[in-house]
């Protein structure tokens, strides 16, 4: 046990050792498996993030209820009311029609329009969050409102919510296929890399079988090649993507003051991290696998010449 | 210890490289096989380390049938042997020390075992002061003094030998021929395929001579 770990020590420090005398390939090796691995990487971050606050936007959705226009203030607090004693109701805010008109005054750039209107054509609105958010729950609500007297217009406000959610859909489809295309040609590289690995190292292979390599011997250290190489382009896509985040994350911080809200990029976890170092590795080592069992059997010593 | 029995070996493409071949060499023997080049030497030592595999007949080393041996068990087989090449074969990228340390390593000997073993086959060949040199900057002799420390680093029961001094001034092949008495004496069995004359004379062993591809009387 103890030999084989040592066996196993000593092909993987020949391994680094490997690396160590083409500094400048390696790196470039890394730098391009990095690169490619970062892009699907990056782009379901940025979907992943989205998705959870369109989770939480369309976890709670918005019934807009507007009051017709000539509804009296009597009217207005009877629906009120009704609101209130609404098992299906969770809270609700009332926006009365002046204060609307001020809002779009202020927000919309549109003071001067607003200031010539001969009268107020905005209505009374309540802003009602339902206790079950489901889309029937909802459209039930809506329908129940609709019914009740002076009420002119209901409306569901997450529409757009689970739009974009179906959307974010498509792009992690969209993330899932690009990383599988660049996974498969991690494989390729890999695989190319080991190739041209054992042919340069023919004669010595061809030696070593003679004098008793078993080909797990021979193996070892191409695969740990592999494994190292998808590693170490694991570890520059991290910090690619981290690097990214971090630097949305600073700029999001300015523009989300001026918005007040606070839209910030989440960092990759441990998992994700781990995954990210685990997987490329993983098919580094298979690319190197496959180039080693198709090239190895093609150097028998005695069979040449 | 070897034995071999109606050995014929036919290449594609038709040449007969040995034909009907058989002999026995007993533990401890030094044997030379001799004849002209392309007589068949070479192949018959292909044919003991499963390099290449009998047209017919059978090789039987340590009451193992070589020519029925499963391609996983080749380089188990190869481990029992040394050998020693006419062009050394010696990996160019790494010291002498590490050429030697080759067969421990592929056994998985442990480092401070393998160490110990590797400066006393280097010590036995006189190269001891050269392990962290690399096998280039060596003499030719030298280069085949190497390629014979790594044969016997791992205590091979059998030493075998294609053309060990086909390169070599007469100097340098008595020197060598030195070595494989010496470790004759010492109970290896040791074969040398060779048809330098003056070794045979000065080891004067036993003969096996191959006549295109078959024993001479």
């Amino acid at each position: 046990m103890t030999a084989w770990l040592a066996q196993h020590g000593r092909s993987f420090a020949a391994t680094l050792a490997k690396l160590g005398r083409t500094p400048l390939g390696a790196a470039l090796n890394f730098l391009v498996i990095g690169i490619a691995l970062s892009l699907p990487v990056g782009l379901y971050v940025v979907i992943d993030n989205l998705q959870a606050s369109s989770h939480q936007l369309a976890a709670e959705p918005q019934v807009s209820a507007f009051m017709a226009l000539d509804a009296s203030r009597a009217e207005v607090a009877q629906i009120e009311t009704r609101l209130k004693q609404n098992p299906r109701v969770q809270r609700f805010r009332f926006v009365p029609r002046d204060e609307a008109l001020q809002e779009l005054r202020q927000s919309s750039g549109l003071a001067d329009v607003v200031d010539s209107l001969p009268h107020n054509p905005l209505p009374d609105a309540f802003i009602v969050n339902a206790r079950d958010s489901t889309p029937q729950a909802l459209e039930a609500l809506r329908e129940e409102i609709m019914q009740w007297p002076r009420v002119a217009h209901v409306q569901l406000d997450a529409a757009w919510a689970r739009r974009l959610d179906a959307a974010l859909r498509f792009g992690r489809l969209v993330a899932a296929i690009l990383g599988a295309l660049l996974a498969l040609a991690l494989v390729a590289v890999t695989f190319n890399t080991i190739r041209l690995q054992v042919l340069t190292q023919r004669d010595e292979i061809e030696v070593i079988k003679l004098i008793g390599a078993t080909d797990a011997f021979i193996r070892r250290p191409f695969l740990y090649f592999g494994a190292l190489q998808g590693c170490a382009g694991g570890v520059v896509a991290w910090l690619i993507v981290s690097g990214g985040i971090w630097l949305i994350n600073r700029n999001l911080g300015e523009l989300s003051h001026v918005y007040e809200s606070l839209f910030q990029l989440k960092q990759l976890t441990l998992g994700d991290s781990l995954g990210l170092l685990i997987f490329p590795a993983a098919l580094g080592w298979f690319g190197a696998w496959l180039s080693v069992g198709r090239h190895l059997a093609l150097i028998e010593p005695g069979v040449d010449k | 210890m070897i034995s071999f029995s109606h050995v014929s070996k036919r290449y594609p493409g038709g040449h007969q490289a040995l034909k009907d071949v058989g002999f026995t060499i007993e533990a401890g023997e030094l044997v030379f096989i001799t004849g002209h080049s392309g007589a068949g030497k070479t192949t018959l030592l292909k044919l003991l380390v499963a390099i290449e595999r009998p047209t017919s007949g059978s090789v039987i080393v340590n009451g193992q049938n070589i020519s029925a041996l499963k391609p996983r068990a080749v380089p188990f087989l190869r481990r029992r042997f040394g050998l020693i090449f006419q062009d050394h074969k010696l990996l160019f990228d790494r010291s002498v020390f590490d050429n030697v340390a080759l067969p421990l390593q592929i056994a998985g000997y442990g480092m401070k075992d393998a160490a110990r073993r590797v400066r006393a086959a280097l010590d036995k060949v006189g190269l001891l002061a050269y392990e962290k040199a690399l096998p280039i900057t060596l003499s030719g002799g030298e280069q085949q003094r190497l390629c014979i420390a790594r044969a016997i680093v791992h205590r091979p029961a059998i030493l075998l030998a294609d053309e060990p001094t086909g390169n070599l001034d007469a100097e340098y092949a008595a020197e060598i021929g030195e070595l494989f008495r010496s470790f004759n004496q010492v109970g290896v069995t040791v074969v040398i395929a060779t048809h330098d004359q003056t070794l045979l004379a000065r080891l004067a062993p036993r003969v096996v001579t191959l006549k295109h591809g078959e024993l001479a009387a």
